[in-house]
């Protein structure tokens, strides 16, 4: 056993979990942050995807001991509270989304996306650069189109800030 | 995952002393091939230690007509370094078509060679350019360093600590993706040194792992033309053969890739 | 239509839970002193069990039990079923072999369970798992469907003798034979209808809480249809009697079939809770996944279509094996008859058809209801015959197919199904028109002159959904019927709760259910909710699949609309002192029609809850319920076209261009339609170019995780351009079609035609990967 220390969505927290505790475990089992998703074994499907220092990764492919000392947001901590993330209004009025199971790691791998591509956004790029979510029900369309509609909103946004 | 004991270390002295403790201790870089191993129970090291917050495994360095790569550098900060895309264009392409986004993040240049997956693209650029892997015992050429599938001339308990590579005149990889995993089902780098030497290295195809490309080299070294591979012919003998492609069609992509890697290079 | 009624793209209510990580999927799910289960599973595709030794795991840290198939049997719970009744040809029974929850004496898959581990973490059920020795003697396997029905194949089953379910027919074989003995050509096609894996990308889970002072067992499980599941095991399985049993399916993270059927590892969370006394959770991984979730598809098949020399079809003959793995699932003896055989007409007129289907037991995964269930496989064979049978006579594809186009409706085929209404030709022009057909030529040969293949290929395809009249299905075996309930409940302060049998995992019913309220009573959908998923809160319900949760759910709801608006009416013409004839609903108002006199909603409903001044005679409060039961199929049908390039280089396909022209009848909420159809087409895709579930000659899965399973991704596919052109439906009064299934039904013949359009050689299996058509391309 090992005190994991992190910040998760802002806050700190220290946990006790067995070494070979993933990320993904302590967040859903410890942490009851349940937004993040495990779809595969094989660190393929991207279900699990948070963010360690601003950075999308895979949660399903790191122990938790890894993120010690490292600030995580998940699928939760992207709201200002009631205000909706720009990259989650989009795939809402995109309809981006069906089953709902594949969203979290499809958002936060997103945001990553539109973070360093910025302006230069086209739909082959998204295609591309989606290749480590794998989602069953929107056939992508929708969720292409849905990045690159937030792409436009990140960019006011933050114009704005 | 069996139980381990997880040690992060902080230098690459303590990482190998860490490493001589555990009984059966395993080296953890970006963990994007280990840890899945270990998911599926398909591994069970005593101790895991972990590399990837060592400083002195991170970084780029380009010095005169050598490229070095720290060995816990991680995929994204090659693709986006400007002095690989300076130096040596191919490795930021290649990097950049390396697994996926958050794959990129985490995986790094020393955990892909020492793994040596036969599939894994690293191993190619490697061979092509007639890198050198450092480690903290000794220098190795990439011709000695990988010995077959899964298998390097790394010494229990040793660390990759770089990769040195000597900048090339033209250099270019492509390969084509694996349907399922994305790994290459065929990755070609084709290489011409600043002397005139053409080096070609094959992943995903030979049944022992990355290779040379003899026949390709010696149409190369004649004409460095895509077309100048036209008339090559390369045996299916001793190619990897699976769902996803045959021997004969893996024989096929060596010849495409390395016609398009070729016209990557220019 | 208001901006909420029927036909507006309405933004999704559910969508702010799964955008903010608060969907409530199984696993999300934790009870007080819950445990976790692991499966041992068959490492072997066919053996016996000679034994188990648990003496060491039940030593290991954490352990509650490890419970075994014999222990299974010996508590009486009962063998998996198979709900629908097939006979052969020679007028006998299908034969069908015993399928335990767990194997006591044989496994006959690789994945198949044992005997589990109930422990207090997962990580400790699985390793404890490890130390359980289970003792098997290997037997022969078969895999193969022509392999097992050869003399001398290793048997599955001692009441299946040759691995044979069923040899059933339909149509007329003499008038057939007599079409073939006019036939001017006749077009021949081999095909393979590849297996594949479902692959919702939550994989399935239960957990399971017996509470013995009421001898009570609660569910959670990952179901399409949470009270069919308590049917069956109930009625079934003796796990308990309905009203002790409680099965509630949250948030379901895809279902596409897959989680249709009730699966060993719910009824063994159930039996697991009462033996250890506490709650026992299963969630599954990728690789059970692929081991356990039912397959789909997997047909091999010749079929000869017969022509006149004016290129019109005189006739069909088809002969398909169906290979059914190692247990007949739920619904699985329907899918290669009733719901794939009796689509074989497509959409064209055809005076004579005859079709024969094998079904057989192979040492692999159970086969069953995957997105499409039969359609698909009729769909892609016919197509891939149509354009077959263009290259062999020299026509035009898009002219043979329209030569022979079903125009006059109604339209009773030879195979059972009487098409209500279509308009093929429309679908065909919107298609050709969107992907400019006439076109076609010159870019081909412009693609050519670049040094590239390129190709065209058309898909009409036809399907039969609403799923189905109680009384049709009935006559020809169903198990169960298939109406839908719903239930209307307004509450006293107005708002609106909409009861409902169908489930939705994905599919919007949240928001489409709602709009027919909003388009009714014109209160807006915020005022509305829609309870399902739940055995306690929603009395009956046939859940979702077959395209059938607007059709028929959404008709059950109008339904019992219909009954609360009557009564709310005549509370209204009450308390106004007018007649009920003359209330007109409005904009959440009552209103007397050519009058300003109106009651609001709310009111009403306070009225129907004080009961102090309603009508004489008339019950207290305003909630209806009603039982919708169709009178036929819905019949979606649609032109694909497809417009691709080959790399000769390497064998890949890319994608030009993919237009979609489908009618589906009335549309509730284009947006949502097309995001069906997107994800339809994207699994048809994906069945043409990269998915196979592949077992090796000895029953070993070959493809047991996404390393191997080749998923579409976003960068294999291309964006669509879609369309539609409607007929309404005449069976239901809001004239729906369904749309869930017609992308995975009509796209995989659209792109195989293309590509071998593209390759010049019309033989290409699927999937058609870079390897295969390289191969195809080179060996020509």
């Amino acid at each position: 056993m090992s005190t994991v220390k992190m910040t998760v969505n802002g806050k700190a927290v220290a946990v006790d979990v067995e070494d070979r505790t993933l990320l993904v475990q302590l967040l859903r089992d410890h942490l009851n942050l349940t937004g993040t998703h495990v779809g595969c074994d094989t660190s393929q499907c991207g279900a699990c995807v948070v963010h360690m220092d601003g950075r999308a990764v895979k949660s399903c492919t790191m122990l938790a001991g890894q993120a010690d000392g490292a600030s995580i947001t998940t699928i939760e901590g992207i709201a200002k509270g009631d205000e909706l993330h720009p990259m989650q209004a989009a795939f809402r009025d995109n309809h981006g989304l069906q089953c709902g199971y594949c969203t979290p790691g499809m958002i936060m791998s997103a945001i990553d996306i539109v973070h360093r591509h910025g302006g230069q956004l086209d739909e082959a790029t998204v295609r591309t650069e989606l290749e480590g979510n794998i989602c069953r029900c929107t056939g992508y369309h929708n969720i292409v189109k849905a990045v690159l509609d937030a792409a436009g909103r990140m960019k006011v946004s933050q114009a704005a800030e | 995952m069996y139980q381990t004991t997880y040690h992060r270390a902080s230098s690459v002295d303590e990482a190998a002393s860490l490493f001589a403790k555990g009984s059966e201790s395993k080296f953890l870089a970006g963990g994007q091939t280990l840890l899945p191993v270990m998911k599926q129970r398909l591994a069970s090291p005593s101790d895991v230690i972990d590399l990837g917050r060592i400083k002195e495994l991170q970084g780029v360095e380009l010095s005169g007509d050598t490229l070095t790569i720290k060995a816990g550098t991680i995929y994204y900060d090659i693709m986006t370094n400007a002095d690989v895309k300076k130096a040596i264009p191919a490795i930021a392409h290649l990097t950049s078509v390396l697994g996926d986004p958050a794959v990129r993040y985490r995986g790094t240049i020393g955990g892909s060679i020492a793994n040596n997956d036969p599939a894994a693209d690293f191993p190619a650029a490697l061979l092509a350019l007639g890198a050198t892997v450092k480690t903290n015992k000794r220098s190795i050429s990439a011709e000695d360093f990988f010995q077959g599938l899964f298998t390097t001339a790394l010494e229990d308990g040793e660390i990759i600590t770089a990769v040195s590579f000597p900048v090339p005149a033209k250099a270019g990889y492509e390969k084509m993706r694996h349907p399922a995993s994305r790994f290459a089902l065929t990755g070609v780098f084709v290489a011409q040194t600043k002397s005139g030497e053409v080096r070609v290295a094959a992943t995903g195809a030979s049944q022992s792992g990355v290779m040379r490309v003899p026949a390709i080299e010696a149409a190369l070294k004649a004409n460095w033309s895509p077309s100048a591979i036209d008339g090559v012919s390369i045996s299916a003998s001793g190619l990897l053969a699976d769902i996803h492609g045959t021997a004969e069609y893996r024989a096929n992509l060596v010849k495409v890739m390395a016609q398009r890697a070729v016209a990557a290079a220019g | 239509m208001g901006v909420e009624g029927i036909g507006a793209s309405v933004v999704r209510k559910e969508d702010k839970r799964f955008i903010t990580g608060k969907g409530r999927y199984v696993d999300d799910i934790k009870l007080l002193g819950m445990t976790h289960a692991h499966f041992i599973r068959s490492p072997h595709a066919h053996a016996k069990v000679k034994g188990i030794d648990s003496s060491a795991a039940l030593k290991m840290p954490g352990v509650v039990a490890v419970l075994t198939g014999q222990q299974i049997v010996d508590d009486k719970v009962g063998n998996l079923i198979c709900g629908w009744a097939i006979t052969s040809k020679d007028g006998s029974p299908m034969k069908m072999g015993a399928w335990p929850a767990m194997a006591p004496e044989t496994v006959r898959f690789v994945g198949q369970a044992v005997a589990v581990v109930i422990a207090e973490t997962k990580n400790l059920a699985r390793d404890a798992a490890e130390a359980v020795v289970v003792n098997y003697e290997e037997l022969p396997a078969v895999a193969d469907v022509h392999a097992a029905i050869k003399s001398g194949a290793p048997q599955l089953h001692p009441e299946a003798p040759g691995n044979q379910v069923y040899d059933w027919v339909i149509g007329d074989e003499g008038a057939t034979d007599a079409a073939f003995s006019k036939a001017a050509n006749v077009v021949k096609l081999d095909v393979t209808n590849n297996r594949l894996a479902p692959n919702a990308m939550e994989p399935r889970a239960a957990i399971a809480d017996y509470d013995a002072a009421e001898e009570h067992f609660t569910l959670y499980t990952t179901s399409q249809n949470p009270h069919v599941a308590r049917l069956v095991l109930s009625a079934f399985y003796n796990i308990a009697p309905e009203h002790k049993l409680r099965v509630i399916a949250p948030d379901v993270g895809g279902g596409f079939g897959s989680k249709i059927f009730i699966y060993p590892e719910e009824m063994v969370a159930l039996w697991a809770s009462k033996k250890v006394g506490r709650p026992v959770k299963w969630t599954g991984d990728r690789t059970e996944a692929f081991l356990t979730d039912a397959h789909g598809r997997d047909h091999v098949t010749h079929a000869e279509m017969a022509f006149d020399a004016q290129n019109k079809i005189l006739g069909l003959k088809v002969k398909t094996y169906a290979n059914f793995g190692a247990y007949m699932s739920l619904f699985s003896s329907s899918v290669p008859t009733y719901l794939y055989a009796t689509l074989l007409s497509g959409q064209y007129n055809i005076p004579a058809i005859h079709a024969e289907v094998i079904g057989v037991y192979t040492n692999t995964t159970p086969v069953d209801a995957y997105r499409g269930a039969g359609r698909p496989e009729a769909s892609y064979l016919i197509e891939r015959l149509m354009e077959t049978a263009a290259r062999q006579l020299k026509v035009d594809p898009a002219q043979l197919r329209r030569s022979n186009f079903i125009t006059q409706f109604p339209h009773q085929t030879p195979v059972i199904m009487a098409y209500d209404i279509g308009d093929f030709n429309a679908s065909l022009d919107a298609a050709m028109k969107a992907i400019d057909y006439a076109g076609f030529p010159a870019r081909k040969a412009k693609a050519k002159a670049d040094g590239k293949l390129r190709g065209i290929g058309l898909s009409c395809y036809i399907e039969a959904c609403g799923i189905a009249p109680s009384k049709a299905v009935g006559s020809l075996g169903a198990g169960v019927g298939l109406w839908e309930s719903a239930e209307v409940r307004v509450n006293p302060v107005g708002t609106i709760e909409i009861l409902t049998g169908s489930h939705s995992h994905g599919q919007g019913h949240e928001t489409t259910f709602c709009q027919l309220v909003a388009e009714r009573l014109g209160v807006p959908i915020s005022q509305v909710s829609i309870v399902h998923g739940d055995t306690d809160k929603v009395q009956f319900g046939m859940g979702t699949y077959g395209s059938r949760s607007a059709a028929v759910g959404l008709t059950a709801i109008l339904k019992a609309m219909e009954k609360m608006e009557s009564k709310a009416k005549k509370i209204a013409a009450h308390a106004l002192e007018a007649s009920e004839a003359d209330i007109v609903i409005e904009n959440g108002e009552f209103k007397v029609t050519g009058t300003d006199k109106a009651i609001a909603l709310p009111m009403v409903a306070l009225a129907a809850y004080t009961a102090h001044n309603l009508p004489d005679g008339m019950e207290p409060g305003l909630k209806e319920s009603a039982f919708y039961d169709p009178t036929n199929f819905t019949f979606p049908a649609g032109t694909y076209i497809c417009e691709l390039e080959v790399d000769s280089g390497t064998g890949k396909t890319s994608f030009v261009n993919f237009v979609a022209a489908d009618d589906f009848g009335r549309l509730i909420n284009p947006m949502i339609v097309e995001g069906q159809v997107h994800g339809g087409l994207v699994q048809g895709i994906g069945q043409a170019l990269l998915e196979h579930a592949i077992y090796d000659a000895s029953g070993q899965p070959v493809t047991a995780s996404f390393m191997d399973y080749a998923m579409p991704r976003a960068d294999d596919v291309p964006s669509f351009n879609l369309s539609h052109t409607t007929t309404l439906c005449p069976g239901n009064p809001l004239g729906i079609k369904g749309c869930g299934e017609a992308g995975a039904i009509g796209a995989s013949a659209a792109v195989i035609n293309a590509i071998t359009d593209a390759i010049g050689t019309n033989n290409l299996e699927m999937p058609a990967t870079p390897d295969r058509v390289w191969r195809t391309i080179h060996a020509a």
